[in-house]
Protein backbone atom coordinates (compact mmCIF):
# COMPACT_ATOMS: atom_id res chain seq x y z
CA UNK A 1 0.00 0.00 0.00
CA UNK A 2 1.48 3.37 -1.05
CA UNK A 3 0.69 6.93 0.90
CA UNK A 4 1.46 9.49 -1.13
CA UNK A 5 2.02 12.50 0.92
CA UNK A 6 -0.29 15.18 0.06
CA UNK A 7 2.96 17.88 -0.02
CA UNK A 8 1.30 20.04 -3.06
CA UNK A 9 -1.69 21.03 -0.47
CA UNK A 10 1.26 21.97 2.03
CA UNK A 11 1.77 25.98 1.50
CA UNK A 12 4.97 28.34 1.70
CA UNK A 13 3.70 29.81 4.83
CA UNK A 14 3.22 26.20 6.43
CA UNK A 15 6.77 25.28 5.63
CA UNK A 16 8.15 28.24 7.30
CA UNK A 17 6.25 27.59 10.30
CA UNK A 18 7.28 24.44 10.06
CA UNK A 19 10.75 25.56 10.16
CA UNK A 20 9.59 28.08 13.37
CA UNK A 21 8.12 24.78 15.24
CA UNK A 22 11.82 22.95 14.47
CA UNK A 23 13.56 26.53 15.76
CA UNK A 24 11.21 25.83 19.07
CA UNK A 25 12.25 22.12 19.61
CA UNK A 26 15.51 22.71 19.12
CA UNK A 27 15.44 25.33 21.82
CA UNK A 28 13.94 23.88 24.09
CA UNK A 29 15.98 20.39 23.47
CA UNK A 30 19.21 22.84 23.92
CA UNK A 31 17.59 24.12 27.37
CA UNK A 32 16.73 20.49 28.37
CA UNK A 33 20.22 19.63 27.62
CA UNK A 34 22.11 21.99 30.03
CA UNK A 35 20.55 20.04 33.00
CA UNK A 36 23.60 17.41 32.30
CA UNK A 37 27.16 19.44 32.11
CA UNK A 38 27.84 16.01 30.22
CA UNK A 39 25.09 17.15 27.36
CA UNK A 40 25.14 20.66 27.45
CA UNK A 41 27.88 21.26 25.01
CA UNK A 42 25.70 18.76 22.32
CA UNK A 43 22.16 20.96 23.38
CA UNK A 44 23.95 24.41 22.45
CA UNK A 45 24.49 22.89 18.99
CA UNK A 46 21.28 21.77 18.76
CA UNK A 47 20.00 25.40 19.56
CA UNK A 48 22.29 26.93 17.03
CA UNK A 49 20.99 24.51 14.30
CA UNK A 50 17.38 25.62 15.66
CA UNK A 51 18.31 29.02 14.88
CA UNK A 52 20.01 28.71 11.34
CA UNK A 53 16.80 27.30 10.14
CA UNK A 54 14.84 29.81 11.52
CA UNK A 55 16.52 32.21 9.88
CA UNK A 56 16.64 30.84 6.42
CA UNK A 57 13.08 30.19 6.79
CA UNK A 58 12.79 34.12 7.18
CA UNK A 59 14.01 34.78 3.84
CA UNK A 60 11.38 33.22 2.01
CA UNK A 61 8.70 34.85 4.20
CA UNK A 62 5.86 35.86 1.97
CA UNK A 63 5.25 39.59 1.42
CA UNK A 64 8.87 40.28 1.86
CA UNK A 65 10.98 42.35 -1.07
CA UNK A 66 14.27 40.44 -1.83
CA UNK A 67 15.89 43.55 -2.76
CA UNK A 68 16.10 44.17 0.80
CA UNK A 69 18.06 41.30 1.32
CA UNK A 70 20.94 42.33 0.13
CA UNK A 71 21.53 45.01 3.01
CA UNK A 72 20.49 42.85 5.56
CA UNK A 73 22.66 40.15 3.79
CA UNK A 74 25.76 42.71 4.57
CA UNK A 75 24.77 43.92 7.68
CA UNK A 76 24.86 40.13 8.79
CA UNK A 77 27.98 38.83 7.18
CA UNK A 78 29.57 42.26 9.23
CA UNK A 79 28.17 41.83 12.04
CA UNK A 80 28.44 38.16 12.66
CA UNK A 81 32.28 37.98 12.32
CA UNK A 82 31.86 40.60 15.37
CA UNK A 83 30.30 39.01 17.58
CA UNK A 84 32.54 35.73 17.02
CA UNK A 85 35.36 37.95 17.70
CA UNK A 86 33.62 38.94 21.36
CA UNK A 87 32.54 36.04 21.94
CA UNK A 88 35.96 34.64 21.39
CA UNK A 89 38.02 37.12 22.77
CA UNK A 90 36.22 37.49 26.16
CA UNK A 91 38.29 36.73 29.68
CA UNK A 92 36.04 34.09 31.33
CA UNK A 93 35.86 37.14 34.38
CA UNK A 94 33.96 39.37 31.69
CA UNK A 95 31.71 36.77 31.54
CA UNK A 96 28.87 39.40 33.12
CA UNK A 97 29.63 41.83 31.04
CA UNK A 98 29.44 39.71 27.97
CA UNK A 99 26.01 38.66 29.19
CA UNK A 100 24.89 41.87 30.10
CA UNK A 101 26.15 44.02 26.42
CA UNK A 102 23.95 40.63 24.63
CA UNK A 103 20.67 41.46 26.52
CA UNK A 104 21.26 44.88 25.68
CA UNK A 105 21.89 44.40 22.33
CA UNK A 106 18.86 42.12 22.35
CA UNK A 107 16.69 44.01 24.08
CA UNK A 108 17.71 47.39 21.74
CA UNK A 109 17.44 45.45 19.07
CA UNK A 110 13.64 44.65 19.95
CA UNK A 111 12.64 47.99 20.65
CA UNK A 112 13.87 49.36 17.39
CA UNK A 113 11.44 46.68 15.86
CA UNK A 114 9.04 48.16 17.64
CA UNK A 115 10.04 50.92 16.49
CA UNK A 116 9.75 50.48 12.63
CA UNK A 117 6.76 48.11 12.66
CA UNK A 118 5.02 51.21 14.29
CA UNK A 119 5.79 53.35 11.45
CA UNK A 120 4.99 50.68 8.87
CA UNK A 121 1.28 49.33 10.67
CA UNK A 122 0.14 53.23 11.32
CA UNK A 123 0.90 55.16 8.64
CA UNK A 124 -2.89 57.07 9.83
CA UNK A 125 -2.43 57.70 13.59
CA UNK A 126 -5.93 56.27 15.28
CA UNK A 127 -5.28 53.46 12.90
CA UNK A 128 -4.15 50.42 14.58
CA UNK A 129 -5.77 48.06 16.76
CA UNK A 130 -5.47 47.53 20.65
CA UNK A 131 -3.40 44.96 20.67
CA UNK A 132 -0.83 45.49 18.03
CA UNK A 133 -0.26 48.77 19.24
CA UNK A 134 -0.06 47.46 23.14
CA UNK A 135 2.90 44.79 22.01
CA UNK A 136 4.58 47.65 20.13
CA UNK A 137 4.48 49.70 23.63
CA UNK A 138 5.75 46.57 25.73
CA UNK A 139 8.45 45.92 22.68
CA UNK A 140 9.33 49.32 22.96
CA UNK A 141 9.40 50.35 26.86
CA UNK A 142 10.73 46.72 27.82
CA UNK A 143 13.47 46.69 24.90
CA UNK A 144 14.52 50.50 25.94
CA UNK A 145 14.74 49.36 29.15
CA UNK A 146 16.68 46.65 28.99
CA UNK A 147 18.95 48.17 27.12
CA UNK A 148 20.09 51.14 28.52
CA UNK A 149 20.02 49.12 31.75
CA UNK A 150 21.91 46.20 30.41
CA UNK A 151 24.66 49.33 29.17
CA UNK A 152 24.97 50.41 32.90
CA UNK A 153 25.20 47.27 34.10
CA UNK A 154 27.81 46.80 31.74
CA UNK A 155 30.03 50.13 32.58
CA UNK A 156 29.57 49.02 36.36
CA UNK A 157 30.74 45.85 35.55
CA UNK A 158 33.81 46.57 33.18
CA UNK A 159 34.51 49.61 35.81
CA UNK A 160 34.32 52.42 33.18
CA UNK A 161 32.35 53.72 35.79
CA UNK A 162 32.02 53.26 39.96
CA UNK A 163 30.70 49.93 41.26
CA UNK A 164 28.74 51.45 44.05
CA UNK A 165 25.56 52.10 44.39
CA UNK A 166 24.96 56.08 42.52
CA UNK A 167 22.43 57.98 45.02
CA UNK A 168 20.98 61.13 45.06
CA UNK A 169 17.91 63.02 46.73
CA UNK A 170 14.42 62.08 45.37
CA UNK A 171 16.18 59.44 43.06
CA UNK A 172 13.27 57.08 44.39
CA UNK A 173 10.26 59.61 43.88
CA UNK A 174 12.18 60.68 39.90
CA UNK A 175 12.04 56.95 38.91
CA UNK A 176 8.65 56.82 40.23
CA UNK A 177 7.37 59.61 38.28
CA UNK A 178 9.22 59.10 35.15
CA UNK A 179 7.47 55.17 34.81
CA UNK A 180 4.32 56.59 35.67
CA UNK A 181 5.03 59.03 32.77
CA UNK A 182 6.05 56.53 30.57
CA UNK A 183 2.43 53.82 31.29
CA UNK A 184 0.55 57.16 30.62
CA UNK A 185 2.16 57.96 26.76
CA UNK A 186 2.07 54.43 26.19
CA UNK A 187 -1.81 54.24 27.39
CA UNK A 188 -2.16 57.33 25.24
CA UNK A 189 -0.52 55.12 22.21
CA UNK A 190 -3.39 52.39 23.15
CA UNK A 191 -5.94 54.65 23.60
CA UNK A 192 -5.17 56.10 19.75
CA UNK A 193 -2.95 59.00 20.32
CA UNK A 194 -0.40 57.01 17.49
CA UNK A 195 1.68 59.89 16.14
CA UNK A 196 5.23 59.09 15.26
CA UNK A 197 6.60 61.37 18.09
CA UNK A 198 5.01 59.85 21.00
CA UNK A 199 6.88 56.14 20.74
CA UNK A 200 9.79 57.82 20.08
CA UNK A 201 9.36 60.11 23.30
CA UNK A 202 8.64 56.96 25.25
CA UNK A 203 11.78 54.92 23.99
CA UNK A 204 13.49 57.73 25.01
CA UNK A 205 12.15 57.68 28.36
CA UNK A 206 12.54 54.28 28.56
CA UNK A 207 16.20 54.45 27.86
CA UNK A 208 16.31 56.84 30.39
CA UNK A 209 14.69 54.94 33.42
CA UNK A 210 16.88 52.17 32.40
CA UNK A 211 19.93 54.04 33.27
CA UNK A 212 18.52 55.70 35.92
CA UNK A 213 16.90 52.02 37.67
CA UNK A 214 20.31 50.51 37.67
CA UNK A 215 22.32 53.24 38.99
CA UNK A 216 21.99 52.95 42.16
CA UNK A 217 21.83 49.13 42.43
CA UNK A 218 25.80 47.88 44.07
CA UNK A 219 28.20 45.77 41.85
CA UNK A 220 27.54 42.95 44.59
CA UNK A 221 24.03 42.95 43.40
CA UNK A 222 24.58 42.50 40.12
CA UNK A 223 24.16 38.77 39.85
CA UNK A 224 20.68 40.07 40.31
CA UNK A 225 20.74 42.75 38.04
CA UNK A 226 21.98 40.83 35.15
CA UNK A 227 19.69 38.08 35.67
CA UNK A 228 16.79 40.44 35.46
CA UNK A 229 17.46 42.04 32.60
CA UNK A 230 18.17 38.80 30.88
CA UNK A 231 14.49 38.16 31.34
CA UNK A 232 13.31 41.47 30.35
CA UNK A 233 14.94 40.99 26.92
CA UNK A 234 13.18 37.95 27.21
CA UNK A 235 9.90 39.27 27.21
CA UNK A 236 10.41 42.10 25.11
CA UNK A 237 11.51 39.32 22.08
CA UNK A 238 7.99 37.62 22.90
CA UNK A 239 6.28 41.47 22.69
CA UNK A 240 7.76 41.65 19.33
CA UNK A 241 6.41 38.39 18.35
CA UNK A 242 2.92 39.51 19.01
CA UNK A 243 3.56 42.95 16.93
CA UNK A 244 4.73 40.26 14.19
CA UNK A 245 2.73 37.62 14.84
CA UNK A 246 5.31 35.36 15.14
CA UNK A 247 4.72 32.44 17.38
CA UNK A 248 8.50 31.56 16.94
CA UNK A 249 9.57 34.91 18.97
CA UNK A 250 6.35 34.36 21.33
CA UNK A 251 7.81 30.75 23.14
CA UNK A 252 11.44 31.76 22.18
CA UNK A 253 11.27 34.91 23.81
CA UNK A 254 8.93 33.44 26.92
CA UNK A 255 11.80 30.85 27.75
CA UNK A 256 14.27 33.55 28.07
CA UNK A 257 11.41 35.17 30.25
CA UNK A 258 10.76 32.22 32.32
CA UNK A 259 14.66 31.72 32.63
CA UNK A 260 15.71 35.22 33.35
CA UNK A 261 12.61 35.47 36.24
CA UNK A 262 13.65 32.20 37.80
CA UNK A 263 17.51 33.55 37.88
CA UNK A 264 16.85 36.60 39.64
CA UNK A 265 14.30 34.83 42.37
CA UNK A 266 16.68 32.44 43.02
CA UNK A 267 19.85 35.23 42.97
CA UNK A 268 17.86 36.99 45.46
CA UNK A 269 16.99 34.14 47.57
CA UNK A 270 20.71 33.41 47.97
CA UNK A 271 21.53 37.08 48.86
CA UNK A 272 18.36 36.71 51.27
CA UNK A 273 16.54 39.36 50.79
CA UNK A 274 13.55 40.43 48.34
CA UNK A 275 14.18 41.31 44.75
CA UNK A 276 12.35 44.36 45.81
CA UNK A 277 15.04 44.83 48.65
CA UNK A 278 17.98 44.33 46.14
CA UNK A 279 16.45 46.55 43.07
CA UNK A 280 15.49 49.58 45.39
CA UNK A 281 17.66 49.18 48.69
CA UNK A 282 20.63 50.74 47.37
CA UNK A 283 22.99 47.90 49.41
CA UNK A 284 26.57 48.08 50.32
CA UNK A 285 26.69 51.84 51.68
CA UNK A 286 27.47 50.80 55.30
CA UNK A 287 30.62 51.08 55.84
CA UNK A 288 33.05 49.41 58.89
CA UNK A 289 36.80 49.87 59.32
CA UNK A 290 38.78 47.44 60.38
CA UNK A 291 39.10 48.96 64.23
CA UNK A 292 35.26 48.28 64.60
CA UNK A 293 35.63 44.96 63.40
CA UNK A 294 38.33 44.46 66.22
CA UNK A 295 36.32 46.14 68.42
CA UNK A 296 34.01 43.69 67.80
CA UNK A 297 35.72 41.44 69.89
CA UNK A 298 38.28 39.14 69.75
CA UNK A 299 41.60 39.87 67.66
CA UNK A 300 42.66 38.05 64.36
CA UNK A 301 45.76 35.22 63.96
CA UNK A 302 47.93 36.07 61.71
CA UNK A 303 49.38 32.74 59.93
CA UNK A 304 52.39 31.93 57.57
CA UNK A 305 51.94 29.81 54.68
CA UNK A 306 54.46 27.57 55.94
CA UNK A 307 51.76 26.86 59.43
CA UNK A 308 49.38 26.54 56.34
CA UNK A 309 50.72 24.04 54.69
CA UNK A 310 51.79 21.67 57.24
CA UNK A 311 47.88 22.36 58.46
CA UNK A 312 46.50 21.21 55.06
CA UNK A 313 49.05 18.13 54.19
CA UNK A 314 48.04 16.65 57.40
CA UNK A 315 44.38 17.13 56.88
CA UNK A 316 41.80 14.14 55.27
CA UNK A 317 39.40 16.72 54.17
CA UNK A 318 39.61 19.92 52.65
CA UNK A 319 37.10 22.23 51.74
CA UNK A 320 38.06 25.49 48.95
CA UNK A 321 35.64 28.40 49.51
CA UNK A 322 36.13 30.56 46.80
CA UNK A 323 35.10 33.93 46.51
CA UNK A 324 35.61 36.71 43.77
CA UNK A 325 38.42 38.05 45.83
CA UNK A 326 40.12 35.07 43.76
CA UNK A 327 39.35 35.39 40.44
CA UNK A 328 40.49 38.73 40.96
CA UNK A 329 43.78 37.83 41.86
CA UNK A 330 43.69 35.69 39.18
CA UNK A 331 44.58 32.66 41.10
CA UNK A 332 42.02 30.00 40.42
CA UNK A 333 44.62 27.77 38.33
CA UNK A 334 47.42 28.31 41.86
CA UNK A 335 44.37 26.91 43.50
CA UNK A 336 43.53 23.95 41.13
CA UNK A 337 47.84 23.40 41.53
CA UNK A 338 47.15 23.52 45.58
CA UNK A 339 43.92 20.96 45.24
CA UNK A 340 46.19 18.49 42.82
CA UNK A 341 49.20 18.71 45.46
CA UNK A 342 46.86 17.96 48.18
CA UNK A 343 45.18 14.78 46.59
CA UNK A 344 48.82 13.36 45.71
CA UNK A 345 48.87 13.23 49.33
CA UNK A 346 45.64 11.36 49.18
CA UNK A 347 43.93 14.49 50.87
CA UNK A 348 39.98 14.80 49.70
CA UNK A 349 39.61 18.00 47.73
CA UNK A 350 35.98 19.71 47.19
CA UNK A 351 35.16 23.17 46.30
CA UNK A 352 31.84 24.94 48.30
CA UNK A 353 30.32 26.87 46.03
CA UNK A 354 28.03 30.15 46.84
CA UNK A 355 24.93 31.19 44.75
CA UNK A 356 26.38 34.28 44.57
CA UNK A 357 30.16 33.67 44.44
CA UNK A 358 31.31 36.01 41.64
CA UNK A 359 29.12 38.63 39.40
CA UNK A 360 26.88 36.38 37.84
CA UNK A 361 24.57 33.32 38.51
CA UNK A 362 27.29 30.60 38.28
CA UNK A 363 30.06 32.36 37.92
CA UNK A 364 32.22 30.72 39.75
CA UNK A 365 31.54 27.38 38.32
CA UNK A 366 32.85 28.79 35.10
CA UNK A 367 36.18 30.66 36.40
CA UNK A 368 37.03 27.37 38.21
CA UNK A 369 36.21 25.91 35.01
CA UNK A 370 38.09 26.91 32.78
CA UNK A 371 41.05 26.68 35.21
CA UNK A 372 40.61 22.55 34.55
CA UNK A 373 38.73 21.74 38.08
CA UNK A 374 36.75 19.09 37.25
CA UNK A 375 33.29 19.71 37.75
CA UNK A 376 32.37 16.85 40.36
CA UNK A 377 34.75 18.78 42.79
CA UNK A 378 32.24 21.61 43.09
CA UNK A 379 29.93 21.45 44.85
CA UNK A 380 26.99 23.69 45.39
CA UNK A 381 25.95 25.46 48.94
CA UNK A 382 23.13 22.88 50.12
CA UNK A 383 24.93 19.50 48.84
CA UNK A 384 27.84 20.64 50.57
CA UNK A 385 27.37 22.46 54.03
CA UNK A 386 26.64 19.29 55.72
CA UNK A 387 30.18 18.18 55.28
CA UNK A 388 31.66 21.14 56.76
CA UNK A 389 31.46 19.46 60.48
CA UNK A 390 33.42 16.02 59.00
CA UNK A 391 35.55 19.01 57.10
CA UNK A 392 39.70 19.58 59.14
CA UNK A 393 40.69 22.32 56.87
CA UNK A 394 38.34 25.00 55.29
CA UNK A 395 40.11 26.73 53.13
CA UNK A 396 38.41 30.63 52.67
CA UNK A 397 40.21 32.33 49.85
CA UNK A 398 38.87 35.82 48.70
CA UNK A 399 34.95 35.09 50.25
CA UNK A 400 33.71 37.00 53.19
CA UNK A 401 29.79 37.80 52.91
CA UNK A 402 29.19 34.51 52.01
CA UNK A 403 30.99 32.80 55.34
CA UNK A 404 29.53 35.51 57.69
CA UNK A 405 28.57 33.66 60.63
CA UNK A 406 26.46 36.65 61.68
CA UNK A 407 24.15 36.05 58.73
CA UNK A 408 22.97 33.00 60.76
CA UNK A 409 22.78 34.36 64.31
CA UNK A 410 22.72 38.55 64.38
CA UNK A 411 19.43 39.74 63.56
CA UNK A 412 21.28 43.29 64.00
CA UNK A 413 23.29 42.31 60.85
CA UNK A 414 22.68 43.67 57.11
CA UNK A 415 23.08 40.13 56.10
CA UNK A 416 20.51 38.51 58.35
CA UNK A 417 19.03 35.59 57.15
CA UNK A 418 20.90 34.88 53.75
CA UNK A 419 21.83 31.48 52.99
CA UNK A 420 26.17 30.85 53.88
CA UNK A 421 28.30 28.01 54.31
CA UNK A 422 29.11 27.04 57.42
CA UNK A 423 32.13 27.09 56.72
CA UNK A 424 32.90 27.73 60.84
CA UNK A 425 31.83 24.11 61.33
CA UNK A 426 34.62 23.08 59.94
CA UNK A 427 37.59 22.15 62.56
CA UNK A 428 39.54 24.53 60.87
CA UNK A 429 39.44 27.33 59.11
CA UNK A 430 41.93 29.24 56.76
CA UNK A 431 40.86 32.50 55.92
CA UNK A 432 43.58 33.85 52.44
CA UNK A 433 42.29 37.72 52.63
CA UNK A 434 44.41 40.96 50.85
CA UNK A 435 44.24 42.82 54.26
CA UNK A 436 41.50 43.68 57.22
CA UNK A 437 39.01 45.41 54.91
CA UNK A 438 35.33 44.32 55.18
CA UNK A 439 34.02 42.55 52.55
CA UNK A 440 32.38 43.76 49.36
CA UNK A 441 28.64 44.63 51.49
CA UNK A 442 31.36 46.17 53.94
CA UNK A 443 30.12 44.38 57.06
CA UNK A 444 32.05 42.77 59.58
CA UNK A 445 32.70 39.07 59.54
CA UNK A 446 32.98 37.54 62.76
CA UNK A 447 34.29 34.26 61.44
CA UNK A 448 37.83 36.56 61.51
CA UNK A 449 37.97 36.17 65.40
CA UNK A 450 36.85 33.06 65.62
CA UNK A 451 39.28 31.29 67.97
CA UNK A 452 39.77 28.31 65.06
CA UNK A 453 40.20 30.85 62.82
CA UNK A 454 43.86 31.80 61.27
CA UNK A 455 44.23 34.73 58.55
CA UNK A 456 46.78 34.39 55.80
CA UNK A 457 47.58 38.14 54.19
CA UNK A 458 48.22 39.00 51.13
CA UNK A 459 47.01 38.71 47.62
CA UNK A 460 45.29 35.70 47.18
CA UNK A 461 47.56 34.50 43.72
CA UNK A 462 50.92 35.08 45.58
CA UNK A 463 49.69 33.47 48.73
CA UNK A 464 48.52 30.59 47.03
CA UNK A 465 51.26 30.18 45.23
CA UNK A 466 53.32 30.27 48.38
CA UNK A 467 51.06 27.60 49.77
CA UNK A 468 51.82 25.17 46.53
CA UNK A 469 55.67 25.42 47.21
CA UNK A 470 55.55 24.79 50.90
CA UNK A 471 52.93 22.14 51.08
CA UNK A 472 55.52 19.90 48.63
CA UNK A 473 58.05 20.69 50.58
CA UNK A 474 56.47 19.31 54.08
CA UNK B 1 -8.28 37.96 14.61
CA UNK B 2 -8.90 37.99 18.46
CA UNK B 3 -9.23 34.16 18.07
CA UNK B 4 -5.63 34.02 17.38
CA UNK B 5 -4.79 36.66 19.88
CA UNK B 6 -6.10 33.99 21.98
CA UNK B 7 -4.19 31.55 20.36
CA UNK B 8 -0.62 33.39 20.53
CA UNK B 9 -1.36 33.99 24.14
CA UNK B 10 -1.96 30.72 24.83
CA UNK B 11 1.06 30.02 23.43
CA UNK B 12 3.03 32.50 25.51
CA UNK B 13 1.48 31.21 28.71
CA UNK B 14 2.23 27.58 27.94
CA UNK B 15 6.10 28.95 26.90
CA UNK B 16 6.50 30.13 30.46
CA UNK B 17 5.25 27.31 32.59
CA UNK B 18 7.66 25.14 30.02
CA UNK B 19 10.72 27.66 30.68
CA UNK B 20 9.94 27.03 34.19
CA UNK B 21 10.13 23.43 34.16
CA UNK B 22 12.84 22.62 32.02
CA UNK B 23 15.07 25.65 33.42
CA UNK B 24 14.59 24.83 36.90
CA UNK B 25 16.13 21.32 36.25
CA UNK B 26 19.85 23.53 35.42
CA UNK B 27 21.92 22.39 38.07
CA UNK B 28 23.51 25.35 39.58
CA UNK B 29 26.49 24.61 38.09
CA UNK B 30 25.30 26.18 34.71
CA UNK B 31 23.97 28.93 35.49
CA UNK B 32 26.39 31.08 33.38
CA UNK B 33 26.12 29.13 30.13
CA UNK B 34 22.22 29.01 30.74
CA UNK B 35 22.06 33.09 30.18
CA UNK B 36 24.79 33.11 27.79
CA UNK B 37 22.75 30.20 26.09
CA UNK B 38 19.13 31.69 26.99
CA UNK B 39 21.23 35.22 25.27
CA UNK B 40 21.49 33.19 22.34
CA UNK B 41 18.03 32.52 22.24
CA UNK B 42 16.62 35.59 22.44
CA UNK B 43 18.95 36.81 19.34
CA UNK B 44 15.61 35.28 17.94
CA UNK B 45 14.49 38.49 17.53
CA UNK B 46 16.97 38.85 14.72
CA UNK B 47 14.33 37.19 12.90
CA UNK B 48 11.86 40.05 13.36
CA UNK B 49 14.05 42.39 12.53
CA UNK B 50 14.95 40.71 8.96
CA UNK B 51 11.24 40.87 8.16
CA UNK B 52 11.04 44.87 9.28
CA UNK B 53 14.11 44.94 7.41
CA UNK B 54 13.07 43.82 4.18
CA UNK B 55 8.89 45.26 4.35
CA UNK B 56 8.85 46.96 1.27
CA UNK B 57 7.68 50.81 0.71
CA UNK B 58 9.30 52.28 3.57
CA UNK B 59 11.43 55.43 4.68
CA UNK B 60 14.76 55.07 4.65
CA UNK B 61 15.27 55.78 8.19
CA UNK B 62 12.91 52.86 9.41
CA UNK B 63 15.03 50.70 6.77
CA UNK B 64 18.51 52.02 8.67
CA UNK B 65 16.69 51.27 11.68
CA UNK B 66 15.79 48.02 11.11
CA UNK B 67 19.04 47.13 9.46
CA UNK B 68 20.94 47.87 12.86
CA UNK B 69 18.51 45.83 14.66
CA UNK B 70 19.38 43.42 12.13
CA UNK B 71 23.24 44.08 12.94
CA UNK B 72 22.51 43.86 16.75
CA UNK B 73 20.63 40.37 16.42
CA UNK B 74 23.33 38.97 14.63
CA UNK B 75 26.15 40.36 16.93
CA UNK B 76 23.52 38.81 19.91
CA UNK B 77 22.79 35.31 17.73
CA UNK B 78 26.54 34.78 16.91
CA UNK B 79 28.09 35.79 19.89
CA UNK B 80 25.64 34.33 22.29
CA UNK B 81 26.45 30.61 20.65
CA UNK B 82 29.73 31.07 20.20
CA UNK B 83 30.72 32.14 23.89
CA UNK B 84 28.60 29.52 25.19
CA UNK B 85 29.79 26.65 23.33
CA UNK B 86 33.53 27.80 24.88
CA UNK B 87 32.15 27.86 28.06
CA UNK B 88 30.27 24.29 28.13
CA UNK B 89 33.52 22.95 26.53
CA UNK B 90 35.66 23.75 29.35
CA UNK B 91 33.41 21.67 31.88
CA UNK B 92 34.96 18.45 32.54
CA UNK B 93 34.87 15.69 34.00
CA UNK B 94 37.69 14.24 36.36
CA UNK B 95 39.73 12.59 34.23
CA UNK B 96 42.24 10.57 36.95
CA UNK B 97 45.99 10.46 35.67
CA UNK B 98 47.99 7.23 36.33
CA UNK B 99 49.13 7.90 39.59
CA UNK B 100 46.36 9.26 41.05
CA UNK B 101 43.96 6.49 39.65
CA UNK B 102 46.51 3.65 41.87
CA UNK B 103 46.33 5.85 44.60
CA UNK B 104 41.99 5.98 44.25
CA UNK B 105 42.26 2.17 44.02
CA UNK B 106 43.78 1.54 46.66
CA UNK B 107 41.61 3.79 48.77
CA UNK B 108 38.75 1.75 47.38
Amino acid sequence: MSVSLPLATVSRSDWISLAYLVAIISFILALRFLSNPAHARKGNWIGAFGMAVALVATFFQAGLRAREFIWVGIVMAVSAPIGAYAARAVKMTAMPQMVALFNGVGGGAAALIALADFHRAAPEPGTLGLRTSASIVLSGLIGSVSFAGSMVAFAKLQELISGRPIQYPGQKFGNLALLAALIGLGIAILAGYQEQWVLIVVIAGALAFGVLFVLPIGGADMPVVIALLNAFTGVAAAATGFVLGQNVLIVSGMLVGASGTLLTLMMARAMGRSVANVLFGAFGTLQVTAEQVAAAGGSVRPTTPEDVAVMLAYAQRVIIVPGYGLAVAQAQHAVRELAAELEKRGVDVKYAIHPVAGRMPGHMNVLLAEANVPYDQLKEMDEINPAFDQTDVALVIGANDVTNPAARSDPSSPIYGMPILDVDHAKNVVVLKRSMNPGFAGIDNPLFVDPKTVMLFGDAKSSVEKLVSAVKSV
Amino acid sequence: MTASFLVQLTVLVLAAFLGVEVISKVPTLLHTPLMSGTNAIHGIVLVGAIIVAAYPHQATWIHVVALVAVALGTGNVVGGFVVTDRMLEMFKRRKPEPAERQEAEKRE
